[in-house]
């Protein structure tokens, strides 16, 4: 017992010498044991510290990152290499990193949903949302500048992506670009200013709101668990509030601190079980504007943006790209102002969970969509998919000529068969049964429709040839479409 | 001791600071911001673009497209193979040329040309160009950003320097579609 008891007093001693000068330890001890409402200790209540602790794995892994990788344009890909390969564990470290930022938008945007279903964002917690919303952005902002940060040829043309978005703001466009790429172009004064923004400014933004959003929920207390029927009112709700803190809290130390011990951990250990079992991500091709064999796509949390840029209008896609996100930020930003009061629970207010179904759906089926690009052509169909064996059986000479010009001429890219090749244009399987012969010359001589006219590249034996092979496009037992006026004419078949 | 107006010497000497130390941070943040806008300023004048050489004729056969990559006039030790920018040179008949940029008037991603169907196509959003840079289909509102040429001595030089951006066509490149009502 004495071989215990000594080093405890050691301890003790030193802490109070410590504390002697500090006076932090009961100001910490009030700030753990501060009451919550009992219900908050609930597994809905998790999010916010498991981002939290995300973003300390982050802040670990990246400086960890960083001992080894290279911010030059000419180096910063080899050192990702050099990460990959030769530094022992280098790639798990990465991987970490990786999955660590997937997980923390995630999470964030978890985190968001039930803090809006939650009501949360009402009176008296209108700025600690608003320094959420913020906090929001900055973390969208890593996330685009990490993979910046992963200088291949995904980051390279990413930026361009960037750059040609910017160029479209009013009057500043060009500047701003300029700014962005701070010079003409990519290279390698835009990798060092992605750099300082990924490491310096948008982190240390990121620990000083994530200091306030924390100092603001321990002010304003936790949000209690909304009952329907229990409306919030600016005259009475800290009154109700710590009432129902005094009458029926629990400490947050050790009461409700449990749960988010055992999320955060296990978040840890789900994204520790992603690296291993997945590791990093990439580096894609060498970031050279000269290999221009790419098709590049953006990280996973972009990607709906990346079909909402294919599948706008382009009369609209200006005004959508510059408005839309600011519309959608001011809705953001001024939601507790418009609804600081009423009704919390989300079982009284369905216009709130519509919305959160309705955008949840919106997004996933946006990054459903850019998984496969249907809007992309493939760039190598015309190569590399050959026409499936039964559309070229006892077929003439003509039709199979006509079936070779629907590969040389790259018309596979944008065009499937039997399922295979581009989905840019409409499959065309049936397509002798949708269009007779004369609208198909048309259509492959004129384009139209958003397709390219061939009329200029296809000589009129290849038009012959082409049509006949597309004229013998239809489901068995299924005859193709005829002219009605030229059939009377001839009275044939 | 105290002034006239109840102004004390304290409160006076403060804000006489206050007022030393803004003069100080305007004074500091002159150069602060001229650096950070170093990149805008410095493309005002003396600008980004000069004539830079693609490569003598004979690698250009006539009637037919062929890329071609140049050195980016500014460029920084730390640019590696960032600074070989790659374009497309279309020797229309001999006489004319058409020099493209590569990056697609959509949203900037490298198109590629396809000499059979004569067709330049973007892989990223689906945008495709006709064999003169004229817009086809898909997304772009106008067709390939096109470099001003010249033939010097049996070489080709472009007018080049800038990445070219729906917003910022730039000064050496001239939109195609104008004056050219009614594509292909």
């Amino acid at each position: 017992m004495r071989l215990i008891k000594a080093p405890v007093r050691l301890i003790k001693k030193v802490g109070g010498w410590f504390d002697e000068r500090l006076q932090l330890a009961t100001p910490i001890r009030e700030t753990m044991q501060h009451p919550v409402p009992r219900q908050t200790a609930s597994w809905a209540y998790v999010f916010g510290s498991a981002a939290l602790t995300v973003f300390a794995l982050q802040l670990v892994t990246g400086i960890l990152l960083a001992l080894i990788y290279v911010p030059s344009a000419g180096e910063a890909w080899s050192s990702l290499q050099v990460l990959n390969h030769q530094v022992a564990l280098g790639w798990f470290i990465r991987a970490l990193h990786g999955w660590g930022s997937n997980f923390m938008v995630a999470i964030v945007l978890i985190h968001m949903v039930q803090v809006f279903l939650f009501g949360a964002y009402k009176f008296p917690r209108e700025l600690t949302w608003v320094v959420g919303i913020l906090l929001l952005l900055l973390t969208l902002g890593m996330a685009f500048t990490g993979q910046v940060l992963r200088f291949d040829q995904d980051a390279y043309w990413g930026l361009g992506i960037g750059a040609s978005i910017s160029s479209r703001i009013p009057v500043l466009g060009p500047w701003i670009v300029n700014l962005l790429l701070g010079g003409p172009i990519i290279a390698g004064a835009t990798l060092s200013r992605f750099f300082a923004l990924h490491v310096f400014v948008i982190p240390g933004s990121l620990i000083a709101f994530v200091g306030l959003h924390l100092l603001l929920v321990l002010k304003l207390g936790i949000n209690e668990w909304p009952m329907p029927g229990r409306i919030v009112r600016r005259a009475t709700y800290v009154k109700e509030y710590h009432e129902l803190t005094r009458k029926d809290g629990i400490p947050f130390v050790p009461g409700a601190v449990a749960k988010d011990l055992f999320f955060s951990g296990f978040i840890v250990l789900c994204i520790v079980a992603c690296a291993v079992h997945f590791g990093p991500f990439g580096p894609s091709g060498q970031p050279d504007p000269t290999i221009i064999q790419t098709a590049p796509r953006p990280d996973y949390f972009f990607l709906w943006l990346y079909a909402v840029l294919s599948l706008l209008p382009p009369s609209m896609e200006t005004p959508a790209l510059l408005i839309g996100p600011m519309i959608a930020l001011g809705v953001l930003l001024a939601l507790p102002f418009f609804s600081g009061e009423g009704e919390k629970s989300w079982r009284r207010r369905p216009i709130a969970v519509l919305t959160i179904l309705l955008v949840a759906v919106a997004l996933g089926t946006f990054t459903h969509l850019a998984g496969n690009a249907p809007w992309s052509p493939v760039m190598d169909a015309w190569s590399g998919d050959p026409i499936p064996a039964p559309y070229l059986k006892a077929r003439t000479a003509l039709e199979r000529q006509g079936a070779l010009v629907f590969q040389a001429k790259q018309c596979h890219n944008c065009h499937a068969l039997g399922g295979v090749g581009g989905q840019r244009g409409p499959e065309l399987d049936r397509i002798a049964v949708e269009l007779t012969q004369d609208q198909l010359i048309r259509q492959v001589i004129q384009g139209g429709g958003n397709m390219p006219a061939y009329g200029k590249n296809l000589s009129p034996a290849e038009t012959t040839a082409l049509v006949a092979f597309l004229e013998t496009l239809h489901p068995a037992g299924q005859a193709p479409a005829q002219d009605a006026s030229r059939v009377g004419q001839l009275g044939a078949r | 001791m105290s002034l006239p107006d109840g102004l004390s010497r304290r409160a006076m000497l403060m804000k006489l600071g206050i007022l030393f130390n803004a003069a100080v941070g305007a004074i500091l943040a002159v150069p602060i911001v001229s650096y950070i806008l170093s990149p805008v300023i410095r493309q005002r004048r003396p600008g980004y673009e000069s004539w830079l050489k693609l490569g003598g004729l004979d690698q250009f056969p006539a009637g037919q497209t062929r890329l071609a990559v140049y050195r980016n006039p500014v460029v920084n030790p730390t640019d590696g193979e960032t600074a070989n920018i790659p374009c497309w040179v279309r020797n229309v008949d001999g006489q004319k040329f058409q020099v493209f940029a590569i990056n697609c008037a959509h949203l900037g991603c490298p198109v590629r040309w396809f000499p059979q169907s004569g067709l330049f196509m973007c892989p990223c959003h689906g945008g495709a160009y006709y064999s003169d840079g004229s817009r086809a289909s898909g997304p772009p509102e106008r067709g390939l950003f096109e470099y001003r040429y010249k033939l010097e001595q049996g070489n080709l030089f472009i007018d080049a320097g800038q990445m070219p951006t729906t917003g910022a066509p730039t000064a050496g490149l001239t939109n195609i579609d104008a004056g050219r009502p009614g594509c292909a």
